[in-house]
């Protein structure tokens, strides 16, 4: 896979990141989400990482510089799916990502959202 | 026999990092680890992997299956001939970090693991062993 896919779903972008990338693939996906925030006029990133067996420092940091590029265009990004023995071995290795939203699952990212909308 | 296992993964590109994910990976599942056991010690290859790259240029990554005292266990060393760490104290300190990472690294590997050895020479390299036992 050299590129992660983004889909539009009505307002929202959602890229899912399949499996286990290299990571220049991660890093590509920075700039082609920047660019579609753009041309879409999306507020909203769902990052699906339910794939992801592993996060090690260098993909944590990418997720984490991610959201800060999204937050600088005016729109946020929710980490979705995150597995729970990422997470342990994330918050082990000294990675919180506290400044990063997260939801479990794509449907209540998407509920999350629709509340923010609404206010 | 588990324990005579031994696989070799050279490392040149980020596509050996990924190789060698998949391998320790089936080298854990074999020895039945737990999928948080089996995450931990994928996580820590990864980033000792991307080390071996960043700082080493290229080098090596061996993958050996292990038993002590009635427990099984998975070794991973790490090799490379780059330049060495000058000063490996603070090389593990927690924050520390000349590659433009986290400087997470090190230290942070060092907490999914349960032994950790770390030999560096100036000009000749560095070998990091780690183990984590079932």
């Amino acid at each position: 896979m050299d590129r992660v896919p983004i889909i539009k779903i009505g307002k929202y972008l959602l890229a899912a990141i399949q499996a286990d990338v290299q990571d220049n693939v991660a890093v590509a996906l920075q700039e082609d989400l920047a660019a579609r925030i753009i041309a879409a006029g999306s507020r909203l990133v769902l990052l699906d990482i339910s794939g992801l067996q592993i996060v090690d420092s260098f993909i944590g940091r990418m997720i984490g510089d991610t959201a800060g590029i999204v937050k600088l265009l005016d729109a946020e990004v929710i980490v979705v799916g995150m597995q729970p023995a990422v997470a342990i071995t994330l918050v082990e290795l000294g990675l919180t990502l506290s400044g990063v939203r997260t939801a479990l699952n794509v449907e209540s990212a998407l509920a999350m959202a629709g509340i923010r909308d609404r206010n | 026999m588990a324990a005579s296992e031994r696989v070799t993964v050279a490392l040149r590109t980020q596509e050996d990092v990924v190789l060698l994910r998949h391998r320790v990976r089936e080298q854990a599942v074999g020895l039945k680890f737990s999928l948080l056991e089996q995450t931990k010690i994928v996580t820590a290859a990864s980033e000792l992997g991307r080390n071996v790259l960043t700082y080493g240029g290229a080098g090596e990554a061996i993958i050996e299956a292990c038993m002590k005292n009635g427990r099984y266990g998975l070794t991973l060393t790490f090799i490379d001939h780059g330049p060495g760490i000058p000063n490996v104290e603070d090389a593990m300190r927690p924050g520390f970090s000349t590659g433009g990472g986290l400087g997470l690294g090190l230290a942070g590997t060092r907490r999914l693991v349960d032994e950790f050895e770390l030999r560096s020479e100036v000009g000749k390299g560095t070998i990091v062993r780690i183990v984590r036992w079932k």
